[in-house]
């Protein structure tokens, strides 16, 4: 199942430049299970994103067609065929 | 002869140069927006700069430049992870090059506590099991800043002797390659517990040694000032002559393992220079007596300077650094005689260190 990934500006030097990603997922397709697939490609852009056991960095925010994945089901969260997923960096810092 | 100094803050790393250690070039930011906790230079082959750097976004890795800071690589897969379920790295404290017997050979110390081990120059490391399995980690309690593993010293002979120290947990050493470890703060007061002589938990801030002199360490503690003459066993306290025992950096000169150099703060609740006045203290005599240095620092200085954030440089006539959490650095090109402004109005310096560039 396919579904597209925004990149955020500040983290596209890690995918050559790209600004959106079609992502292939296997079912069940779980937002987990996309980025699982873009860090076989993008491993410089995972790290950025999740830690060595795969959890979400804190300060990144995952959009799933609009809603936040952590008032979802974070990576467990479902994904609907055709979905857009959007990485943003989270307000931080000072 | 130009030196440079690589000042790492909580919102990236500058780099300074200077010819003659008094008037300076300054550029950067370099890792914009990255706190900077550690930043070594490799003199082992030319001059690699490496940092410990960490964005509060995009988390934690090291980042190396072989060109003072033209280029930098950091590899795609994170050169430091924690390989185990109960952890993920949180940020680099030290990077340390061991001595160039062991050429490659790069020891990184991590939040949460924990040693990892480059062979490649730093590119990629392996976790130090025989550390994280100690029975004493469950008890090894994060200070204010986290934590972690700060400090490395790798013994100047011996591969298989390495001394940390941690906060909180104290000092460890190992004499089998890091396969076991065994505490070592005989002597090093923890105020802060019920029984303030334990075997462990102490809060080392910082543990120094000269390299012609492998069973001498000297240890600023949370509280004390310290000195060991029997590779870590026991320690005594040389703290009379300070004029507080507080403080976080500790450093030995490159040339001389009689003379250190400390930056007294008045006390846990009172992190100022005493009477607010910048002054770096020396030791001639490997603790027995000390001196003020102020020639050219300021008097009133409501600031403080951390563990990793005072140096010197490895020039025949020993140059000295320090920055502040106010973003000022100074240079001593005199061994601490005199004192000139390197930088100011930077970010937090959380490290410092300096090289002369090879010719």
């Amino acid at each position: 199942m396919r579904v597209t990934v925004l990149i955020p500006g500040v983290l596209r030097t890690a995918t050559n430049g790209a600004s959106h990603l079609d992502v292939d997922v296997p079912e069940p397709a779980t937002l987990g299970a996309a980025l699982d697939v873009l860090a076989d490609t993008y491993p410089g852009l995972d790290r950025r994103l999740r830690d060595e056991r795969a959890a979400l960095r804190r300060y990144v925010n995952f959009y799933v067609n609009g809603e936040e994945c952590r008032r979802l089901s974070g990576p467990a969260t479902p994904l609907p065929a055709g979905a857009e997923i959007q990485i943003l960096p989270s307000v931080a810092g000072g | 002869m130009t030196v440079v100094v690589a000042i790492g803050t909580r919102k990236g790393l500058w780099l300074a140069r200077s010819e003659d250690r008094v008037t300076w070039q300054v550029d950067g930011p370099h890792h914009v927006m990255q706190e900077v906790y550690a930043v070594a230079f490799d003199t082992r082959s030319g001059l690699r700069l490496l940092t410990g750097v960490s964005s509060p976004h995009f988390g934690p890795g090291v980042s190396i430049s072989d060109d003072l800071g033209v280029t930098w690589e950091e590899p795609a897969e994170p050169p430091i992870a924690f390989p185990v379920d109960d952890a993920a790295l949180e940020r680099v404290w030290q990077l340390q090059p061991a001595p160039a017997s062991q050429p490659g050979v790069v020891w990184a110390g991590t939040q949460p506590s924990a040693l990892f081990k480059s062979t490649d120059g730093g590119r990629s490391f392996e976790f130090v099991e025989g550390l994280w399995n100690h029975p004493h980690r469950p008890e090894w309690d994060a200070g204010f800043g986290g934590q972690a593993v700060h400090t490395i010293v790798p013994d100047p002979v011996d591969p298989d002797r390495v001394l940390v120290a941690m906060s909180t947990g104290g000092v460890y050493r190992t004499t089998d390659g890091g396969k076991s470890w065994e505490a070592r703060n005989k002597g090093i007061k923890a105020y802060f517990f019920p029984d303030p002589w334990p075997e462990f938990g102490q809060c080392v801030h910082k543990v120094a040694q000269h390299p012609s002199e492998p069973s001498r360490f000297y240890a600023q503690n949370h509280h004390g000032v310290y000195r060991s003459d029997d590779g870590g066993d026991s320690w005594q306290s040389i703290a009379d002559g300070l004029p507080t025992d507080f403080g976080f950096a500790m450093v030995v000169h490159p040339h001389d393992p009689q003379t250190i150099f400390t930056f007294p703060i008045e006390a846990d609740g009172r992190r100022f220079p005493p009477e607010g006045r910048c002054r770096v203290y020396r030791s001639r005599d490997a603790g027995a007596s000390w001196e003020a240095l102020g020639n050219g620092l300021p008097d009133s200085f409501w600031t403080a300077v951390m563990r990793d954030a005072m140096c010197t440089d490895n020039a025949e006539v020993a140059g000295v650094y320090f920055g502040s959490r106010s973003g000022e650095v100074y240079a001593s090109p005199d061994e601490g005689e005199t004192w000139h402004l390197v930088a100011a109005h930077l970010p937090d310096v959380m490290s410092v260190r300096a090289a002369v560039i090879p010719t």
